[in-house]
């Protein structure tokens, strides 16, 4: 099995969210994922990288982001971890409640749900991780990876 | 790939036509002034149009239901126009399709604000 890892430790400021955007719009586009796939992972993305910067760091300029991006024969990994306090799980509110909808926040996590095929948020007191998985399927399965 | 809001009057109905993103920074801020700018000056009947708007993130579709209920509680009504198939899947997933007003034609739009 050929695996491929790259990543970037990076500040936690709004340049930090469009990066990491852009870094997974790349990758997903290198390992055959079509259009639509591309912009879902990619915005999982960035709604994982607004919540470590946003909410995990709180912009704080000592705390940094880290973004990696692992490519198996079966799936996309992205691991982004913050330095915060740990996000509280319990203390999102289902977006979907209709109490809910017309809350201007929350819909972050639920988002990423949406568009990934597996998610992990692993909270602790030294930060949040949070792993996205997009498996490979169809075209992409025989893309890029097949030459490697 | 900023953000553009232009605004434009038609039978007494402000048009706001969007391009470009709606996200965290930038577009979401540009967002907030256009609508509370036009509530300041007593402008309560908002089309949105988002035929150029071709990416929402999170932080833009919260802004899009600040703006639909900043200007609900002003007595007001703010609709939207011409989504992209990006920002109708996006406010299908997150139900918010059901509490917008949200249509395809300017015209027929303009003529649905209550007189």
């Amino acid at each position: 099995m050929s695996r491929n890892r790259v990543s970037y430790t990076l500040d936690s400021t709004l340049e930090t969210v469009n990066s990491a955007e852009a870094t997974a719009s790349k990758m997903a586009t290198e390992a055959g994922f079509d259009d639509d796939e591309v912009v879902k992972i990619s915005m999982a993305v960035r709604e994982a990288a607004v919540n470590a910067v946003l909410h995990g760091n709180a912009y704080d300029p000592s705390k940094k982001v880290t973004l990696a991006f692992e490519r198996t024969v079966r799936d996309l990994v992205i691991t982004i971890r913050d330095q915060g306090k740990g996000i509280d799980l319990n203390a999102i509110p289902d977006p979907l409640a209709p109490e809910n909808l017309l809350k201007t926040s929350g819909r972050g996590i639920f988002l990423i749900r949406s568009f990934m095929d597996e998610v992990e948020i692993h909270p602790s007191q030294a930060g949040t991780e949070i792993k996205l998985v997009k498996h490979v399927h169809g075209s992409a399965a025989g893309g890029k990876e097949a030459s490697q | 790939m900023t953000m553009k809001a232009s605004t434009r009057q038609v039978d007494g109905v402000t048009i706001v036509d969007l391009s470009g993103r709606i996200t965290l920074g930038e577009g979401s801020v540009i967002l907030r002034d256009t609508v509370r700018e036009l509530i300041g000056k007593g402008n309560k009947k908002i089309l949105l149009n988002l035929g150029d708007v071709n990416y929402i993130d999170s932080s833009g579709i919260g802004e899009l239901v600040s703006a639909f209920t900043t200007v609900r509680n002003q007595g007001g009504e703010l609709k939207l126009l011409k989504l992209t198939k990006k920002v109708h899947d996006l406010l299908q997933i997150t139900k918010l399709y059901t509490v917008f007003d949200v249509k395809d034609d300017e015209a027929a739009a303009v003529k649905a604000f209550g007189r």
